[in-house]
């Protein structure tokens, strides 16, 4: 039980309290980068590092953030941190790093990371902090590789990159769907996860 | 007649509450109210019902768009013809090449659309509703001849499930279904439903050399030209042959004539409105008059005198079946004043100055579709505070 109860920031944001199906932030990310699987997959491990370290360092200095100024403090560390991933980033994969272009740069407006700074890691020590961030980190990305394994699958027929359909069903007549790359079907993609989702947890239908 | 009611109505307790077949009772409701008048009345109170239900409805727009799918058939075998070089203009030849040519794509739609219908009704316990009746002919009218079946199907089920059913089916839809299917269809698919080889059915035969499969307004849009329209085989286009819709488009949308006669069938009927339609008109008018005043080799569709502008591509196909659509339009007469107008203004603004689109009926329609709500709310609130101001002015 008490096990359970330290695990629970890091379950909850899974699937009950997901941050992007039902506390519906972070949907501007989820649209931009979502168009193929690897930028996708990178962007979630870039927000769950931002996440957790910077949970973690607000958690470490929260008896000392004077509560006025608290919202610059977050965004210094959450700049820094930012700052770094992006670094980081073009020494590892420039070509990921400009598919990403502006993104990770933009994680620092991610509503999801200053949400998670106010709400639990001002007022929680640095483990569950810690937890709190990946678990948030993770619940967002589980939704982005979903929104993205179905865009990229029918949008552009690859995954990560390497050809599905086989090549007679191109020749038979079968065409990528343009739309599904178009920002606009992310949004709808997202939208029947959150169908799928709350017909499967009842307590969350309003 | 009578044989057939005592046979339905022997088998009608199989599908009441409780009966084997109870699953399907939605789907025998429907079929039932279509054979039969429904002979169940209010029990209680004062009722007036005007007799004009929804399924006379859909039936009378479905009367309005015969003469343009009946002509839009003959044009297609016509078009192919002209295209091949085949000097047959057999009536019966050319109309049953197109007919045979559309037959699969308009039992696509129906049998998708209907069949996703029927599957929400009896999920919801709700009665099977018309409203497919007529998206389901509209949508092959909109689309290139060439359109595969399977992207037709594909499109059916997105705007019949995400723009219909999921704000509640018939009459709660904001958007026009028929509209969101080609939306769908032109953005996903666009080297299917745009360019030069769509609109004509070659049907794997050579075409002639002078052949070019390109629209009048897709022969504009690509400013070498010049305002000199032809048809597809390079003859020009009189004024005469685009009022008659001699010329290649999505199979509904080509006839003037047509689609006046269709007009004339929904305004005597009573089933469109008519302040709509003349504002739109009035719009799409004052718009390609601007155009046409301040034109620039920029834009080389601003070159066509107005008359021209209204009468090609499917600008009034879309302001006489679409915009009309009484669920998505505006619901004040003021409103719907300012709702035509502003769909004939977009539609041709974006006809000549956005030269990715050669035509902007569709998203005119759409866009206006999403603001109709809007309007009402303001013409509303605007009457409320004029009155407002009568009580006021009375009381001080």
């Amino acid at each position: 039980m008490n096990l359970k109860k330290t695990f629970l920031p890091l379950i909850n944001p899974l699937s009950k309290d997901n941050p992007v199906i039902v506390q519906v932030l972070g949907i501007c990310s989820a649209l931009a980068v979502t168009a193929k699987m690897e930028p996708a997959l990178v962007m979630t491990v870039s927000v769950i590092a931002v996440l957790a370290l910077a949970n973690v360092i607000i958690s470490l200095m929260r008896n000392t953030i004077p509560q006025s100024i608290r919202i610059i403090v977050q965004l210094v560390v959450v700049a820094a941190l930012v700052v770094v991933v992006d670094q980081v980033l073009k020494a590892w994969n420039y070509e990921v790093s400009k598919a990403l272009s502006v993104f990770i740069g933009l994680i620092i407006t991610n509503c999801i990371i200053m949400g998670r700074l106010e709400a639990f890691a001002l007022n929680n020590r640095p483990w569950p902090a810690f937890l709190d961030g990946i678990g948030n980190g993770l619940g967002y990305g589980i939704i982005l590789i979903i929104v993205s394994f179905f865009r990229e699958l029918f949008g552009s027929g690859t995954l990560f990159g390497c050809q599905v359909f086989p090549d007679w069903w191109y020749e038979a007549g079968y065409q990528n769907n343009g739309l599904m790359i178009l920002p606009p079907m992310a949004l709808i993609v997202v939208a029947c996860i959150i169908w799928v989702h709350r017909s499967i947890n009842k307590d969350l239908q309003e | 007649m009578k044989g057939l009611k005592k046979k339905i109505d022997s088998i009608k307790p199989k599908f009441e509450k409780g009966g084997k077949l109870e699953k399907l009772h939605s789907v025998f409701d429907g079929f039932y109210t279509f054979l039969f008048t429904p002979n169940e009345t209010s029990r209680s109170g004062v009722h007036i019902h005007d007799s004009n239900d929804s399924k006379r409805t859909m039936i009378t727009v479905v009367i309005a768009l015969l003469p343009c799918c009946l002509f839009g058939m003959w044009n297609i075998g016509l078009q192919h013809f002209m295209a091949i070089g085949d000097p047959s203009r057999e009536f019966f030849r050319l109309f049953f090449y197109g007919f045979f040519a559309v037959l699969p794509q308009i039992l696509t739609a129906y049998i998708v659309g209907l069949g996703i219908e029927f599957i929400v009704a009896q999920m919801r316990g709700h009665e099977i509703q018309e409203g497919f009746l007529v998206s389901g002919i509209l949508i092959p009218m909109i689309c290139p001849v060439d359109t595969p079946c399977w992207m037709l199907a594909i499109a059916v089920a997105f705007a019949v499930i995400f723009a219909k059913e999921v704000f509640g089916g018939t009459g709660y839809n904001f958007l026009n279904v028929a509209l969101v299917t080609r939306a769908f269809l032109f953005f996903s698919y666009p080297s299917k439903m745009s360019g030069d080889n769509v609109f004509v059915q070659l049907g794997g035969q050579t075409a002639v050399d002078s052949y070019s499969g390109a629209t009048p307004l897709g022969q504009l849009a690509s400013s070498d030209a010049g305002w000199q329209v032809t048809n597809i085989v390079g003859d020009p286009l009189s004024y005469t042959d685009i009022f008659m819709g001699f010329y290649p488009g999505s199979w509904g949308e080509t006839s003037c004539l047509c689609i006046c006669i269709g007009a004339a069938i929904l305004l005597l009927t009573g089933m469109a409105n008519w302040r709509i339609m003349l504002s739109a008109l009035l719009g799409g008018f004052f718009m390609a008059l601007v155009a046409h005043n301040w034109a620039s080799p920029l834009y080389p569709v601003s070159y066509i005198n107005p008359f021209m502008q209204l009468g090609l591509g499917g600008f009034l196909f879309a302001i006489v079946f679409m915009a009309t659509d009484p669920v998505t339009a505006c619901r004040t007469n003021t409103g719907k004043y300012i709702y035509g107008a502003l769909i004939g203004i977009i539609a041709i603004l974006i006809r000549v100055y956005n030269t990715g689109y050669p035509e902007g009926a569709m998203l005119a329609v759409l866009l206006m579709n999403c603001f109709a709500p809007l309007i009402d709310y303001c013409v509303v609130n605007a009457n409320i505070r004029r009155r407002m101001r009568r009580v006021t002015v009375k009381n001080s």
